[in-house]
């Protein structure tokens, strides 16, 4: 698609961009505001420089919850982007099955977060969920006040919550390649996984970069499902970054410190999103 | 020699269907058990089903408001995010200017933010401006994950449309309003109602901010939810499972009707 040359152009995108000006950097800055000032009462300032960067820089606690959420979302994509890459492959192409397939897949996406945390938290519970229940009868290691097990749970919510996401766009990405292309390499006699690699891979590329970031800052940020299911417990073992945030402005009112966090949370999402967003716009220009 | 793909039939999404479904068919039953029921162990069938839970929510004004108030701040949401995104894809879909690469990329960054890092200064924003509790706050703090999403479904719709389109437009004497009305919405229709089902979809399932800027008359069903069901308090999951049934439904009757763009509002355009 060839486009113009016309700085007009930014005009049409001005409505869009007021709005997300308004609601993103107008609290951003009071966010900015925050972290370099001590906060009473809601209305007294003390100026504190960058003394909130070096106390959560240097904080154990920081670290620690930044690897916890760190490693949640690596497992995450290392479960849910192949899953759902095969289970696109596995979807027929066209036919009553496959608008079957799509509407259960985007079903878990429409669910309230809440909601999703409440399914779970009774599915998985081994006094009243058939799940938790079969689970506890098969084996006494299945309790929640294990560490482990709190983390399966949690990544086995995200799987069931997250994964028709992926499977919806790789799906879009596969049923996008010309039927010409996969008669083409029949003709040359490529197996299934050489079609794979060679045919759809490059092509389902893009989706999967999207996919990739989506799921990454989403889980990431994972608040409500472990909120509901193990209060970031047993210890502070399931307490990820989002909850990390909440309750240090929330329930212990630090204003400037929960800032300075927020702060460095954004850089490191701006990081990475760049670095992706940078990888899928190679194509482009 | 291989068979065609769409030939062979697996076993995979088969047993993932039986994944999604198994929770959700458990929060359907409960929602039709007493309450005695739930305490009493696991039945797979509701012994005695009743309607109860359901009328109760129904019937609460409590509940049902908060029902209306998350459908009013939905729609705003979902009409606000159209009306700023289709002029915005067409931008980013038909003009090549200064850091329009740049500005995608902060569009999509915006959607990016966590909102637990959002959520205290905009209360204290809309405690300044008097948008605190009301639905076009939440309409508009919602925008942040439903315009940068919408930008990028329409922007992939628009450039599907030849420029010629344009072109035969303005020649016909569309101005700016006219052409944007009554060309190119009717042309991308199945666009926008992809980018509607996202935004309704973003808008629908968010908590953490549409609890946070609401105290009573714009409070959303969720928010009643997470009071009635916290963590702490399970007092009636009969109602609570009834609840979020109903929560469900919505989704569910929207996902049915653009069941046959969904896929591809994903694969088009810039980044798909």
């Amino acid at each position: 698609m060839s486009r113009a040359n016309d700085n007009t152009g930014f005009f049409y995108t001005l409505p869009a961009l007021l709005v997300l000006m308004f609601i993103v950097v107008v609290p951003i800055m009071v966010v900015v505001n925050y972290s370099v000032q001590d906060v009473f009462s809601g209305n007294i300032f003390i100026w504190a420089g960058s003394g909130w960067f070096e106390k959560t820089l240097t904080s154990p606690e920081f670290w620690a919850t930044l690897g916890r959420s760190a490693l949640f979302t690596s497992l995450v994509l290392a479960v849910e982007i192949p899953l759902g890459v095969f289970i696109a492959l596995k979807i027929p192409k066209s036919g009553w099955m496959a608008t079957f397939y799509i509407i259960v897949m985007a079903i878990p996406l429409l669910i309230p977060w809440f909601v999703v945390g409440l399914i779970w938290k009774v599915f998985a519970d081994p006094a009243i969920g058939p799940l938790g229940g079969a689970l506890a009868g098969l084996t006494d290691a299945y309790d929640l006040n294990n560490p482990l097990v709190a983390w399966m749970v949690i990544l086995l919510v995200d799987v069931w919550h997250w994964t028709g996401l992926v499977v919806l766009l790789s799906y879009a990405g596969l049923v996008a390649i010309p039927e010409a292309l996969y008669q083409a390499s029949r003709i040359d006699g490529a197996s299934r996984g050489a079609i794979f690699r060679y045919v759809e891979l490059p092509r389902l590329r893009h989706v999967l970069l999207i996919a990739v970031l989506l799921r990454l800052t989403d889980s990431l940020m994972i608040y409500i499902e472990p909120f509901m299911i193990t209060r970031g417990g047993p210890g502070t073992s399931t307490t990820f970054l989002s909850m990390d945030l909440i309750q240090t402005a929330m329930y212990q009112f630090d204003f400037g410190e929960a800032s300075a966090s927020a702060l460095i949370y954004v850089l490191i999402m701006l990081t990475l999103s760049w670095a992706l967003f940078s990888a899928l716009m190679k194509r482009h220009d | 020699m291989t068979r065609p793909a769409k030939t062979r039939t697996s076993l995979v999404p088969a047993l993932y269907v039986l994944f999604v479904a198994a929770p959700l068919y458990w929060l359907l039953v409960t929602s039709f058990k007493t309450q005695n029921e739930t305490t009493l162990g696991l039945s797979f069938f509701p012994v005695n089903p009743t309607l109860d839970n359901y009328l109760y929510i129904l019937t609460d004004p409590g509940w049902s408001s908060g029902f209306v108030n998350s459908i009013l701040f939905v729609s705003l949401n979902v009409v606000i995010s159209i009306i700023v995104a289709v002029p915005a894809a067409y931008g980013f879909s038909r003009f090549r200017f200064i850091g329009d690469r740049h500005l995608f990329f902060w569009f999509l960054a915006a959607r990016m933010t966590p909102s637990a890092v959002l959520f205290l200064p905009l209360v204290q924003l809309y405690t300044e401006i008097g948008l605190l509790d009301t639905h076009l706050g939440v309409a508009l703090a919602h925008c942040l994950f439903t315009v940068p999403v919408a930008v990028w479904i329409l922007e992939g719709f628009i450039s599907q449309i030849p420029r010629s389109l344009d072109e035969t437009a303005w020649v016909d004497g569309h101005g700016q309003v006219s052409f944007f009305v009554r060309i190119l919405v009717p042309t991308i229709a199945p666009g926008i109602g992809v980018a509607a089902f996202f935004c309704f979809m973003a808008s629908w399932v968010e908590l953490v901010l549409a609890n946070a800027l609401t105290t009573t008359d714009a409070k959303p069903i969720v928010a009643v939810l997470f009071r009635a069901g916290g963590p702490l308090g399970f007092v009636h999951l009969p109602i609570l499972s009834a609840a979020g049934v109903l929560t469900i439904i919505p989704g569910a009757i929207l996902v049915f009707f653009v069941r046959k763009h969904l896929a591809r509002g994903f694969s088009m355009g810039r980044v798909g």
